[in-house]
């Protein structure tokens, strides 16, 4: 039943390479070939200047934690019971864009602002693969 | 809102009994607020000619309150897709089509059965399509998760403590003691809050607002009619709508926000205070959107009570309370009277403003603040009577 299964991402013509690039381990973002602007998430034109050029480039997929979350209650309940608690972050990566993941590999209540973390790649339902962090080791 | 400054007003308000299960259709409950708020002002419900509000998916259309009420020449019907963040702009767009020509008395109504139905705290529909795909495949999915997020970077930036934001929780349950309709009324003390168990850190479950069936209702017209209606008018003096640049691509979205530890409040102040041409220090009592206590200490730097950082002490200072200098949410608010989006603080402003509000009223309140939104969109009125 799909009521009991965790969220998939469902890819579309502007996301497609995205999750392409997460399954062969790469962290995609746009750049727009006019104005140089990265964004995420990909859409097709760019808000700044509207031009529709854009190259993927490859994240280094280190970041920096911008705010975080542990989720203590599941909802829903059975899909997440066993996960809690959880941590959700935004995070900055290092070519100016924030996104949504998890931070996995330590103790939720160690995560703390501006910590750094890496991704790392996990394969999901579906046959989708999500981009998830952990605490980067080594120099900062 | 420019232009406009007291030359439409509330002249009627009406609410359902606020439950955890109405038991009805919420058609049933727009119905009941609307017809209440049309006999709260003295008017024939078929005479009204305009019918606003704003939903999920989860109400009943305008359009079909109107025939449902046999209302006979509708000249604007119009539902709007939002949620916290519309419960002011169905008002001010009211006031605009008046003034448009497109109608003379326009009922607002917000109803939902947020307990026994479609409930938004539980959780979102778990396709993971357009923006979603980016956020609910890692476990971010409910509001109370996406809103911890900001609270989150108020600590982060200004380290606001768990008793500042407790003391929002605590002060608006005592406000609600003293209001028979709220859904919540018994007194909760610090170590209440303190103890009360995490959902999703840093909110505890009484940072959380209720969930709740019902509905409510204001009549609108302008100054003229207004004043040859049953009850004190309560005039619409400014009001403004909208937030900052990337207010995302749903009302969860907040992926390229600029700063958390903000909201929409910060970009709209200016138009609000200078529509109604009065400030902060002239308000008397102020009903601010309080899906989560931290909205109310986002919402107060934003607007200009306190500067940035200083809502917490502010609140705890005890200024918020109903003898303090800025009384606030005196009905109990969305945490503690009822859920019904942020609506049930227009009718708790103009009751106020009318000197009906019992143990709770606030003497001598003039000017009132509605405001309506938590993330990066929102609206808000400031109302006289
Ligand atoms: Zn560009």
């Amino acid at each position: 039943m799909n009521e009991v299964s965790k969220p998939i991402p469902v890819a579309d013509a502007e996301t497609a390479p995205y999750w392409d690039g997460c399954r062969e381990g790469r962290l995609l973002i746009q750049q727009c070939a006019d104005c140089r602007r990265r964004r995420f998430p990909p859409h097709r034109l760019c808000p700044h200047c509207h031009s529709a050029n854009a190259d993927w480039v490859e994240a280094t997929g280190r970041g920096k934690v911008y705010s975080w979350i542990v989720v203590n209650h599941p909802v829903p309940k059975e899909v997440y019971r066993e996960e809690v608690p959880y941590v959700v972050a935004l995070i900055e990566l290092e070519e100016g864009v924030r996104m949504v993941s998890n931070i996995v590999g330590c103790d939720p209540h160690d995560v703390a602002a501006d910590m750094p973390v890496s991704v790392f790649f996990e394969p999901a339902d579906g046959g989708m693969v999500l981009p998830r962090f952990r605490p980067a080791t080594g120099a900062a | 809102m420019y232009g406009l400054r007291d030359k439409y007003a509330i002249a009627g308000v009406g609410e359902t009994a606020y439950t955890r299960n109405s038991g009805v259709p919420v058609l049933d409950l727009a119905v009941e607020a609307c017809l209440n708020a049309a006999r709260d002002a003295g008017v024939d419900v078929k005479d009204v000619d305009g019918i606003v509000s704003y939903n999920f998916g989860d109400s009943a259309p305008a359009i079909a309150v109107a025939t449902a009420l046999g209302i006979p020449n509708v000249g604007y019907a119009v539902d709007f897709a939002g949620g916290g963040n519309a419960a002011n702009l169905i008002t001010l767009s009211a006031a605009a089509a008046m003034e448009a020509g497109l109608a003379k008395k326009v009922l607002c109504f917000r109803a939902m059965n947020g307990r026994s139905g479609f409930r938004l705290g539980g959780g979102r529909e778990m396709l993971a399509r357009g923006v979603t795909q980016h956020t609910a495949p890692f476990g971010w999915i409910t509001y109370p998760q996406a809103m911890a997020m900001w609270a989150r970077r108020h600590i982060v930036k200004y380290g606001t403590s768990a008793e500042e934001f407790g003391s929002v929780a605590v002060t608006f349950r005592e406000n609600a003691s003293l209001n028979e309709r709220a859904m919540q009324r018994a007194p909760i003390t610090m170590d209440d809050y303190l103890a009360s168990r995490f959902i999703v850190e840093p909110f505890r479950m009484l940072d959380i607002c209720l969930e709740s069936d019902g509905a409510c209702a204001v009549l609108m017209t302008d100054a003229a009619r207004a004043k040859d209606m049953a009850k004190k008018p309560v005039y619409i003096m400014g009001g403004a709508y909208g937030g900052g640049p990337d207010q995302g691509e749903d009302l969860f979205d907040a992926i390229r926000w600029p700063d958390h530890s903000e909201n929409y409040a910060a970009y709209i102040a200016d138009d609000l205070w200078k529509s109604a041409g009065v400030g902060p220090r002239d308000v008397d009592v102020a009903q601010i959107y309080d899906c989560f206590t931290y909205s109310v200490l986002m919402q107060l730097e934003g607007f200009g009570f306190a500067k940035p950082g200083e809502a917490g002490a502010y609140c705890a200072s005890g200024a918020i309370r109903r003898d303090g200098e800025l009384p606030l949410n005196t009905h109990g608010g969305l945490l503690s009277e009822a859920y019904i989006h942020g609506f049930n603080h227009v009718v708790e402003a103009v009751r106020q403003l009318r000197g009906e509000c019992g143990p709770r009223q606030v003497e001598g309140a003039e000017i009132a603040l509605t405001t309506a939104g938590a993330m990066t969109c929102g609206s808000a009125m400031v109302l006289r009577n």
